[in-house]
């Protein structure tokens, strides 16, 4: 049996209050006012190579024509309207637009790194399905690992859908297509083809879908892990059978769900725009990610003297998927652009055109990140069995997988306000300390080796 | 010079492993080993070299990769450039993204044939070779294992091989040694 560590306990402790400093100072330094913004700004142009320069007074007017131009999904509306009463004094107008914007940093900030941790846990339940459904005999040894990182997908759960809710209720506006103007008719805010899309994209369908989602994965991550403890302790085979079928049940759910909920719960920030193969995307995202830490569990839990019978073998297998799942999602992510990029629509490029414009360094930096750095590091297959190789790339993944989350949801929210700060660094610590804590606790709660598992003994002598 | 070789015959590629083990552990030399399929993890049994493929793959995809980068640069940007879709083709860079599902062909393309022809011209293989199979039946279901029998007790060696569950054991005469 693992015990929790108190200096890990500490570690994660530190980690979550530290965070939660860090996101109350975020929502804290929001301004209240136009005026504040206006010194906000002026401040920034004191050297402090922010984002926020491209709105320079002086040519104020141009940037706005390229906001119209690129049609990005919260303000493009605004800047239309703009124009219908354009009695109003245009500077305040802008000061507003920006005020919205760094209005919403914090909760983008608070969105993403939960969303993020969130993909981990349910990466990492979609991996072990498939283990059990392909019925793999290298991994069984390590379905403890994975049951402890999707440990923590009820606590995900619950922190997304807060956050979903808080945008509901109004509290927060990250989710532009909810303000009920857009879709009103009379109002002068009213957008043609968010309106068009409110059959599926509206307030109460959209909580209903979010909530029969996370209650299909959390149903299915209680009874395998259930059935997964009682075959410990079975005389028969009943428990791995069952397991088998509910596996094979949940990945044909989870391949529909996921897909709708990453139109939902990404696609969606930017209401105008779509992409048909967005739902493998943020897949193959979730699984690198979640992939990567399940070794990096694996890898710390070996160093500490736990799970003596994982093998080289066995972290060859996991950084060998490393390695696949990064080359997937460079493909998908370059499937994505390239067709979006040689077709040159303007409502489908206008995507890119922000991303590229306003976005440069995280979004060039990400595919670096993602695709040329595991692909150098992780080619060579004497390199997949060396820990500290696996820790390095997997270090470098996740931080590349945090900014194309970071890319998929700043630009529609935050636009050109924004900034690697504290709210986005104060979040990803918190919700960091918390998964470390809830994941390794769950780990605490069983021994680290299922006993009954027929393909146990497979798994222990396995050798590549 | 003629050299002598034993020729072993196993049934069951875990009897070979096994025997290989003894064989080795003994310091004979083993020639070569004829199996009817790839039998797992018999090279690192045998105490052979790890394969270098691997590294002439990674060399030929850069060639490929190469390749594809210079051909499309002359074809679409010096020798005849087009407006495709209203983009002005006088920058690689600028339209790379084009090229690239190119680049990627090209990069798998050399790799696989290369290191297929590699592999062939490493094997000795080639059109109309004679088959170096000294048994049919390893093309079967039998497994043999080549013993160099040149410098050292014969009859030792037999008994050793014997003990290792052999079907068959032959010494042969060869006309000359690999």
């Amino acid at each position: 049996m693992y015990t929790l560590p108190n200096k890990l306990k500490v570690f994660a402790l530190v980690f979550m209050v530290l965070g939660a400093l860090g996101i109350i100072a975020g929502f804290l330094s929001v301004p209240k006012t136009t005026e504040d913004v206006a010194a906000m700004m002026a401040d920034a142009h004191h050297g402090q190579g922010h984002a926020a320069e491209g709105h320079e007074m002086s040519n104020h007017e141009e940037t706005h024509e390229g906001e119209m131009h690129m049609a990005e999904g919260h303000h493009a509306e605004e800047a239309g309207h703009d124009m219908a009463h354009a009695t109003a004094d245009p500077h305040q107008e802008h000061l507003e637009h920006v005020m919205h914007q760094i209005q919403n940093r914090p909760w983008s900030a608070l969105y993403i790194a939960s969303f993020f941790f969130f993909m981990i846990a349910l990466g990492a339940l979609a991996f072990y399905a498939i283990q059990y459904a392909a019925q793999a005999g290298w991994s069984p040894i390590l379905f403890r690992v994975m049951e402890g990182v999707t440990g923590y997908l009820p606590v995900a759960s619950v922190g997304v859908l807060v956050l979903l809710l808080a945008s509901a209720l109004g509290l927060s506006h990250i989710f532009h297509w909810m303000d009920p103007e857009l879709v009103n008719p009379e109002s002068t805010h009213y957008d043609k083809i968010i309106a068009g899309k409110s059959g599926c994209l509206n307030v109460p369908f959209f909580m209903i879908r979010a909530l029969f989602f996370l209650l299909g994965w959390n149903a299915y991550r209680w009874l395998s892990r259930k059935y997964s403890l009682a075959d410990d302790t079975a005389q028969d085979q009943s428990f791995f059978k069952k397991n088998f079928k509910l596996s094979a049940g949940f990945l044909v759910f989870f391949i529909v769900t996921e897909s709708i909920m990453s139109w939902d719960w990404i696609m969606s920030f930017d209401p105008h725009w779509f992409s048909t193969l967005f739902g493998w995307y943020v897949f193959a995202g979730m699984m690198v990610c979640a992939i990567t830490v399940i070794a990096l569990v694996t890898i710390y839990l070996k160093s500490q003297g736990y799970l003596e019978e994982v093998n080289d073998s066995h972290i060859h297998d996991l950084a060998k998927f490393m390695f696949a799942f990064s080359i997937f999602w460079t493909y998908l992510w370059f499937s994505q652009f390239m067709l979006i990029w040689y077709a040159d629509i303007p409502e489908e490029v206008t995507y890119f055109v922000t991303r590229i414009e306003d976005y440069k360094l995280p979004f060039f930096g990400m595919i670096a990140m993602n695709f040329v750095f595991p692909l150098l590091l992780l080619m060579n297959s004497d390199y997949k069995r060396v820990n500290w190789f696996v820790v390095m790339a997997g270090i470098v993944i996740l931080a590349g997988h945090y900014l194309d989350v970071f890319n998929m949801v700043m630009p529609a929210t935050v636009g050109q306000s924004w900034t690697i700060g504290v709210p986005e660094i104060g979040a990803l610590m918190f919700f960091f300390g918390l998964f470390v804590y809830v994941v390794f606790t769950t780990l605490t709660k069983a021994p680290l080796t299922p006993k009954n598992n027929p393909f146990i003994k497979e798994s222990k002598h396995f050798h590549y | 010079m003629a050299s002598k070789v034993i020729h072993a015959l196993y049934n069951d590629d875990d009897i070979l492993m096994n025997a290989v083990k003894t064989v080795r552990a003994e310091h004979y030399h083993i020639e070569e080993i004829y199996t009817p399929f790839p039998v797992h993890g018999l090279d690192k049994a045998m105490g052979l070299e790890g394969t270098r493929i691997a590294i002439t793959s990674f060399m030929y995809g850069v060639l490929g990769l190469t390749v594809a980068i210079l051909m499309m640069n002359f074809i679409m940007i010096k020798d005849w450039p087009q407006d495709i879709g209203g983009k002005p083709s006088f920058s690689y860079l600028e339209n790379m993204p084009a090229f690239v599902p190119i680049m990627f062909e090209m990069t798998v393309f050399f790799a696989a044939h290369l290191m297929v022809i590699t592999f062939y011209m490493r094997s000795k293989l080639w059109p109309f070779k004679k088959a170096e199979n000294p048994d049919p039946r390893t093309t079967d279901d039998h497994f043999l294992m080549a013993i160099d029998a040149g410098h050292g007790d014969v009859d030792a060696m037999m008994k050793v091989l014997e003990a290792t569950g052999a079907v068959e054991i032959n010494i042969v005469e060869q006309e000359q040694a690999h």
